[in-house]
């Protein structure tokens, strides 16, 4: 559990001697820390919310206030509890408002009956949401990390995906309203437990749409999205937003399409497609490729990696004829691979060079290495570089 | 007939099924009395029960009494908690005293619970000012840990959940393996790879602390009933016993249930050691369960099982020799201590508790009561301990916490390579490709890395020979 909190308690080192765990080279010039104050991935303005024409037309003629990821996500949860009686939240720690504070003061103002702590068991609670959601509610079950969601990996592969093919003409036996939250990715000092993301474990598995938001206003749209779905839906949060990434969010309650990729820059030379964090690792690379190498870069957003909206990734790459991949995860049988091999069958004839995969390394993402594992500007750079001079 | 229907049963029992052994050859087995299976042969010889038995004589539930009386059984009263000293130090029955503890004995017990409770407050403070990236103290839980490792052969197995520094410290554990560890340096045998607190080491017989709750719990139960089969094939060596730490919280994981009763059924020599502290995390014992503790459990797998005083390392010492004893009896089995405390500190430097408890209950429980207070007052009781070696002692330790942790300060972090190796034994073709193209991406673009705080810089790369 890495939230960090601001209070101190006691002063017992006398001696300061300040070495960071967390810094930057002094004379870097791509391997900044994202400047999340300034970046074009988020709206710093109310109007550049409500320009966007994913909205309702309720949500557009609006307000917005400016918050960041995990009050967005409290936002649409305690929208859904308060205008539909079938949904539930619950997860380890979340009736005290969560380890991230997603679910702060919603036990309070929904009832302990829908809003409560279960005992410490991943497999249990989300079996419990599967039951739930088969007998007619909207259960929204949180797992505290993405590293901890492997004892329920049975319940979600084997019944929560299943429940609707097995049961045939059975109608309404089925997991449809289950969403599975959970934080993932890195923040730069997790290590093995608290890094992981395990999307691609999930996208190998037909019946369970995989979502991951890129920033407060994505994740309140997609979460209302996902509790509405009539599929289960597992819902990962990159856990380094919940606090870095503030923009301008509409009031107004709205939905935003699942199975949507969304283009959120045009080029014509290179298209790289990634998701969640990395999408900002990817727009501080595009700035200054675009400045170095004169060309300009469409960067997509899948949004949802399964199942993906492989239309409009493909009519992308075929416009600009190269392609790169982002992602934290492990690049072996990553998410890189399946829209790799996508893009293979669908844009052969046009590509300029090989589809390049940048993501971590094939292992374990290990306390003090973590920023030679995990994708940096440095190596998205490069990588730009290599297809061009292809 | 019922010689049959118990050939059936046991090849159900044993999982044979008409596949691979006939019934006959079973029936030979079973004749002879030497069948591997007599716990089943046990339970289907009650099936065929006599008329007019007064008890039902099912294959799992083979002495349970017939009756009229339709009554669900509910929660019985707590089962109690054993002590041996009173709040202020004193024997609770001096009539009933466990054996003599010499006074070396005692002490090194006492500072080793010192020791943990002031690198905890510096290390802490470490945290909250950035200088490392995480801490768990555990505060109100020394005795649970040091207590228990006292009565354990040093070359008991150990798996520890997170918070068992205590463990640590007692069988060895140096300040300057804790530094290294703490700051990931070179000298940390995890090499760099664990978040801070995650100890191991393989020479004091420490498996590695994994973040995962309760997975430590079924390996327990494998590698006790790895020491039992070695010890069957090494009779000369002395026994060993396998000793499993965790919380409550976890013990709500489906893990704990299958490694309580795989161990019974296995009869594994582990002793599963619960630190119920009250909190996992935000959530209170009554979110987490509504039995009596943990230890009801134990008796519902049937596994001998104790309640303890968790403030009273003399208690936890005492009950952990007699389940070593226990765990060795016979042909080994588990046993279940369910050590009562209450966490006095934040889950980790991650948490605030005080976000989801008053932050008077904690003072209460401070005053209240307190392991290492406990047992100074002891020791004062009997005139081994005062004010002045007190001082003396604190002071020393800080020192060494502090000469330790300047030193681990300093010191480099392991080479580049360690974030690949041992995820094989040997490097893949694809990641040793990886770590050229990673080299090639350092060199090209040196200004945006940093790599002198590693061993060997950039030779660190090499694969290891």
């Amino acid at each position: 559990m890495l939230r960090p909190i601001s209070s101190r308690i006691g002063n017992a080192i006398p001696t300061i001697t300040r070495r960071s765990y967390a810094s930057h080279p002094p004379k870097a010039r791509l391997n900044l820390p994202t400047d999340y104050g300034t970046t074009p991935l988020l709206h710093h303005t109310s109007k550049a919310a409500l320009a966007n024409q994913e909205l309702s037309e309720e949500a557009r003629n609006g307000t917005t206030s400016r918050i960041n990821l995990f009050q967005a996500i409290n936002g649409a949860l305690a929208h859904a509890l308060r205008t539909d009686q079938r949904v539930m939240l619950f997860g380890e720690d979340v009736a005290f408002g969560g380890v991230f504070r997603c679910s702060m003061n919603l036990a309070s103002e929904f009832g302990e009956d829908r809003v409560f702590n279960t005992p410490l068991s991943e497999q249990g609670l989300v079996g419990f949401g599967i039951g739930a959601a088969m007998e007619g509610m909207r259960p929204v079950a949180e797992i505290q990390f993405a590293d901890y969601v492997y004892p329920a990996f049975d319940q979600i592969v084997n019944e929560a995906a299943k429940a609707r093919f097995r049961a045939g003409v059975n109608k309404g036996m089925d997991c449809g309203g289950l969403t599975v939250r959970m934080p993932c990715g890195s923040v730069g000092h997790g290590a093995l437990y608290h890094t992981q993301s395990p999307e691609s474990l999930f996208t190998h598995i037909p019946g369970v749409h995989v979502v991951v938001p890129r920033s407060p206003m994505q994740a309140k749209g997609l979460l209302l999205a996902a509790i509405e779905c009539p599929d289960p839906v597992v819902f990962m949060e990159p856990k380094i937003l919940y606090r870095a990434a503030v923009e301008h969010v509409p009031e107004e309650a709205y939905t935003l399409p699942l199975n949507k990729a969304e283009t959120l820059k045009q080029g014509k030379d290179i298209t790289i497609i990634s998701y969640g964090t990395p999408l900002y690792t990817c727009q501080s690379a595009i700035t200054a490729a675009e400045k170095d190498f004169d060309c300009t870069i469409e960067l997509i957003d899948l949004r949802t990696i399964f199942p993906w909206d492989r239309q409009t990734v493909i009519s992308s790459v075929n416009k600009t004829g190269r392609c790169i991949v982002v992602h934290e995860s492990m690049v072996n049988a990553g998410v890189g691979a399946e829209v790799a091999a996508t893009v293979q069958e669908g844009c052969f004839l046009r590509l300029e060079a090989p589809v390049q995969r940048v993501a971590g390394w094939t292992t374990h993402t290990g306390l003090a290495y973590e920023k030679f594992v995990i994708p940096d500007v440095a190596r998205v750079y490069d990588a730009i570089k290599n297809v061009l001079e292809y | 007939m019922a010689s049959r229907r118990a050939i059936v049963a046991c090849e159900r029992a044993v999982g044979m099924h008409a596949a691979a052994r006939t019934r006959a050859s079973i029936a030979q087995r079973l004749s002879t009395k030497t069948s591997t299976c007599q716990c089943q042969q046990q339970r289907w010889n009650s099936v065929s029960q006599k008329p007019n038995s007064d008890r039902v004589r099912f294959p799992g539930a083979v002495d349970s009494k017939f009756t009229t009386s339709l009554d669900f059984t509910t929660k019985d009263q707590a089962m109690p908690t054993f002590r041996v000293l009173d709040a202020e130090g004193q024997f609770a029955d001096p009539q009933n005293v466990p054996p003599e503890t010499s006074p070396e004995e005692l002490l090194k017990m006492y500072k080793d619970m010192v020791f943990v409770s002031i690198m905890d407050l510096i290390m802490f403070d470490a945290q909250r000012q950035g200088l490392i990236s995480f801490y768990m103290v555990s505060a109100g839980e020394e005795a649970i840990t040091v207590g228990s490792a006292s009565s354990l052969r040093a070359d008991d197995v150990i798996f520890a959940q997170y918070r068992e520094t205590g463990v640590f410290q007692y069988r060895g554990f140096t300040p300057d393996d804790f530094m290294a560890q703490l700051f990931h340096t070179k000298n940390d045998a995890g090499l760099g790879r664990n978040m801070p607190v995650h100890y191991g080491s393989n020479k004091l017989h420490l498996h590695t602390i994994s973040s995962p709750l309760a997975t430590q719990i079924p390996h327990a139960a494998g590698a006790a009933y790895a020491l039992k089969i070695q010890a069957q094939q090494n009779p000369t060596e002395p026994a060993r016993v396998v000793a499993c730490y965790f919380g409550e919280g976890a013990a709500s994981e489906g893990d704990f249930h299958a490694a309580l009763n795989i161990a019974a059924t296995r009869g594994s020599p582990v002793i599963f050691i619960c630190r119920n502290n009250g909190y996992a995390i935000s959530t209170p014992t009554l979110d987490q369960y509504r039995g009596d503790g943990i230890a009801s459990r134990g008796v519902g797998y049937g596994i001998d099982t104790i309640r303890v005083d968790g403030n009273d390392i003399l208690a936890v010492r005492e009950v952990t020799r007699q389940a070593r004893e226990r765990a060795l009896k016979g042909n080994g089995q588990p046993v279940l201590i369910e050590a009562m405390s209450y966490r006095v500190s934040h889950h980790s430097t991650s948490d605030d508790s005080f976000a989801y408890r008053a932050r008077v209950e904690v003072e209460e429980w401070k005053r209240r009561d307190n392991p290492i207070t406990r047992l100074r007052k002891h020791l004062e009781l009997r005139n081994l301990w005062d004010e002045s070696k007190e001082k003396e002692m604190r002071s020393e330790m800080r020192q060494t916490v502090l000469k330790a942790y300047r030193k681990a300060e300093k010191e480099k972090a392991p080479a580049l390579r360690n974030m690949m190796d041992d995820v094989y034994e040997t490097w893949t073709e694809e990641q040793r490709e990886q770590m050229k193209k990673l080299r090639t991406i350092l060199e090209t673009y040196p200004d945006e890395y940093d790599i002198s705080a590693y061993d060997e810089g950039l030779d660190g790369l090499n694969e290891k020979k």
